[in-house]
């Protein structure tokens, strides 16, 4: 993986993400929201993290399209064009939080620096220990289902909890 | 997997995401399109953390060999941007799930327009159900 490549993938990643907000048609807009988020599972493949990719491939830009698209056969494709006085207000926001974001990124350490406190603190305990404490050469599914699994199991109430929402709120009963 | 010549500007694309995210929640009225900008504002979030994980002349976290931690990536921004993105998903379904209930009550997914439609039928507030 080069990083001229990476870094024309990162720049690309900008122009679905425009189209899909610019987008007067919602179903043109949650089709190109579909196509943002598979860039973003290839990106994310190219930086390494391919369990993440997986899931946002599948989950992210799969399951959420779907779900978008069930949601706007029930709802309108629609929209109303955006008004002036709110895309000012929107941007002076935007333009505020972006340098501030900008300026406290300054201080991060460059990217793929090997020492930062991040690369060097915790998780070098979890990349030598993995496989004597779990059995398990992937450290990510070591991490999720064995060190962190606390975590995973309560993700799955997550779940549970949304869907009773839904079901709630879209049910027999919720007329 | 290489890295470090880019400086911060890896870092730049995400919070231009960012950005474009957090204005489309902010500008448009449309709950649709709103809900489309907190996504592309979430998986901004989610490639900031995945940067992070990167380390120079490092591989991936799946150990095939003798476990010198330098030699592969951080894991654990992997582990938690992975619980980030199911989480993402379950928010996203209620919020349609409001969506489609809302559209069935006002006929209309805009802002403005249901804001009206409350104010002519409840002139004393918004309260009530």
């Amino acid at each position: 993986m080069s990083e001229s490549l990476l870094a024309a993938l990162l720049a690309l990643l900008v122009v679905p993400a425009l189209l899909a907000i610019h987008a007067g048609d919602l179903l043109l807009a949650t089709l190109t929201l579909g196509g943002y988020g598979f860039a973003m599972a290839l990106t994310w493949a190219a930086l390494g993290a391919v369990d993440v990719a997986f899931t946002e491939a599948v989950v992210g830009a799969g399951a959420t399209t779907v779900l978008m698209l069930a949601a706007l056969l029930r709802t309108t494709r629609r929209r109303s064009p955006l008004p002036g006085r709110l895309r000012w207000a929107a941007l002076l926001v935007v333009g505020t939080v972006g340098l501030a974001l900008g300026a406290v990124t300054a201080a991060l350490p460059p990217w793929g620096d090997p020492d930062t406190p991040a690369a060097v603190h915790v998780s070098p305990r979890y990349l030598t220990s993995a496989v004597a404490e779990t059995a398990t050469p992937n450290v990510v599914t070591a991490v999720l289902a064995d060190y962190r699994s606390y975590d995973t199991l309560i993700e799955t109430v997550v779940i549970v909890t949304a869907g009773l929402g839904c079901w709630l709120l879209l049910g027999p009963r919720s007329r | 997997m290489s890295g470090g010549g880019l400086g911060i500007l890896p870092y730049w694309a995400a919070i231009a995401l960012l950005m474009i995210g957090l204005y489309t929640t902010v500008a448009h009225r449309n709950l649709m399109k709103k809900l489309i900008g907190m996504t592309v504002f979430q998986t901004a979030i989610i490639l900031f953390f995945l940067l992070l994980s990167v380390k120079r002349r490092a591989t991936l976290p799946i150990l095939a060999g003798p476990p010198d931690a330098a030699a592969y990536m951080n894991p654990l921004p992997h582990a938690l941007m992975l619980t980030a993105i199911v989480v993402m998903v379950a928010t996203t379904g209620v919020a349609l799930a409001i969506l489609v209930r809302v559209h069935a009550r006002y006929d209309s997914i805009e802002e403005d327009v249901i804001a009206a439609r409350v104010a002519t039928e409840h002139p004393d507030g918004p309260a009530g159900p």
